[in-house]
Order: structure tokens, then sequence, then C-alpha cells
């Protein structure tokens, strides 16, 4: 099968950009997430 | 619980579109194996239309009822647009080589291709560059509009120029198409992309939703 490497390597980079985009928003979520949850607990404690 | 069904929804049907693209579409007779490409090469490409469409209704929304949230769901599908036509900018050039015998050429359609990339770019450096979230908002409203008359340019480009890209395979005139189970794996391809497009963009909107909300509580904090 003639150029199948390169199919393959097609769809490995096209999932892969997807994949690392997924994850870079789901760790900045998560970043986020801490940031917003300590900043209530130091806004609490000057309440 | 909604969002991890939707999440597996995507997968299962990302994961039939790929089946689909190697082991139900025929091997076009020209071109080989290598035109399987194309399942993940054009779907990819409306899919980014799509979401620059996407934002720019919800830059023109902003422009006009000044509503944080359209701001949000604007930089969130640009974002996923982006994406999506990196990874047309990607497999078209490994698609082109074994083609054409190059990986790249300035032609019509990859120019205005690779011009649209660069917009969305500086789109979202534009972004970076203003601290106040209004005026932020309304730059990048403004800029975007105008960001989004280049997708009908790109659309056009290979009817409008002769071009090294092919002519278009659907509603292309006369002596073009697509095999019935060809437009079938496009079809599933579309889908599938599309469904992963929307689940990126609530998760992108999430994420600037939070931005706002730390903003609001960054603030009270230093006033505090």
């Amino acid at each position: 099968m003639k150029n199948l490497d390169s199919v393959f390597a097609a769809y490995m980079v096209g999932w892969g950009v997807f994949f690392l985009y997924q994850l870079t928003v789901s760790r900045r979520v998560a970043s986020l997430r801490d940031e917003i949850e300590q900043l209530r607990i130091s806004l609490k404690r000057e309440k | 619980m909604k969002k991890n069904l939707f999440a597996l929804l995507v997968v299962l049907m990302l994961g039939w579109a790929a089946y689909a693209s190697f082991f139900v579409a025929p091997t076009e007779n020209t071109m080989g194996v290598i035109q399987r490409i194309f399942y993940l090469h054009m779907p990819s490409a409306i899919v980014a239309f799509c979401a620059f469409l996407v934002t720019f209704v919800a830059n023109l929304l902003y422009v006009f009822r000044r509503q944080q949230r359209w701001d949000w769901l604007a930089v969130s599908a640009a974002e996923v647009g982006l994406a999506y036509i990196t990874v047309v900018l990607i497999t078209g050039p490994i698609w082109a080589h074994p083609v054409w015998g190059i990986w790249w050429t300035w032609d019509a359609r990859l120019t205005s291709t690779f011009v649209l990339w660069l917009l969305y770019i500086s789109y979202l450096l534009l972004r970076t560059l203003i601290e106040d979230p209004h005026r932020r908002a309304l730059a990048s409203a403004v800029y975007g509009i105008f960001a989004f008359l280049d997708v009908p340019l790109v659309h056009m480009s290979i009817r409008w120029w002769r071009t090294q890209h092919p002519q278009p395979v659907l509603m292309g005139g006369p002596g073009t198409g697509l095999d019935s189970r060809m437009k079938i794996v496009l079809l599933y391809s579309f889908i599938a992309l599309l469904s992963l497009m929307i689940f990126l963009v609530r998760q992108r909107y999430e994420l600037e939703a939070m931005r706002g909300q730390a903003d609001v509580l960054r603030r009270e904090a230093e006033a505090a």
C-alpha cells in the first residue's frame, strides 16, 4: 500500500493537534478553578 | 454527567469516522490510498469555517449588545477554529507531497488559507495586548468582523482562480462528484468533527467565563 505511512502520519498529527488543544484547555480550566477557590478563601478570611 | 456523556459520544463518533475513512471508503483510482486524508482534511476545513462563522456572529452581537458572553463565545470559537485550520494546513502538505511532488505552493487557495490562519492568530494576539475587558472585547470584535471576510475568499478561491489545489468535488458543476460511499464517509467525518468542535467550544467558553469570574474576585480582593 503506497503512501499508507503518509496517511497514518496525517491522521496522527491531526488527532494530535485536537488532543493537545483539549489537554491545554482542561489544564487552564483546572488551574483557574484552583485560583478562584484561593481567591474565595482569601476574601472570606478578610471579611 | 451530561458533559461526560457528550464527550464519550464525540470519542465514539471520531473513532467510527476514522474506521470508516480507512475501511469503509473505497480507494480512489488515481491517487490511491493517500486520498483517504481527504476525510480529515476537508471536514476540518468546513468545521473551521463554521467556528469562524460563530466568531463572526458573536462579534457582531457584541458590537450591538455589548454583553460579555458574546465576547467569550467569539474568542472560544476563534481558538477552536484556529486548531482546525492548523490541522488543514498540516494535512494538506502531507497529501500534496506524493501527489503534486511539492509540499507547498503559493496558489490562491493555499495562500488565502494561510492568511486566514495568520488573521486568527493575530485576533488572539490582539486580545493579549489590551488590559481593559470592554476595550479588548470591542477591539477584537471589530477586528474579527473584518478577519471573517477571508473565509468566503478561501471558499471561492478555487472557483475564481486557476489553482494547483483541486477544483471542488461537491457542487462543483459538471464532471465533478463523489462516489456514494465516499459521500457517506465524508458526512460521518464532518458530523464527528463538528461534534468535537461543539464540545471544545463549550469547554473553552467555560474557561473564558471562569476568567471573567476570577477578574471580579481579583478586583474584590484588591479593594478589600
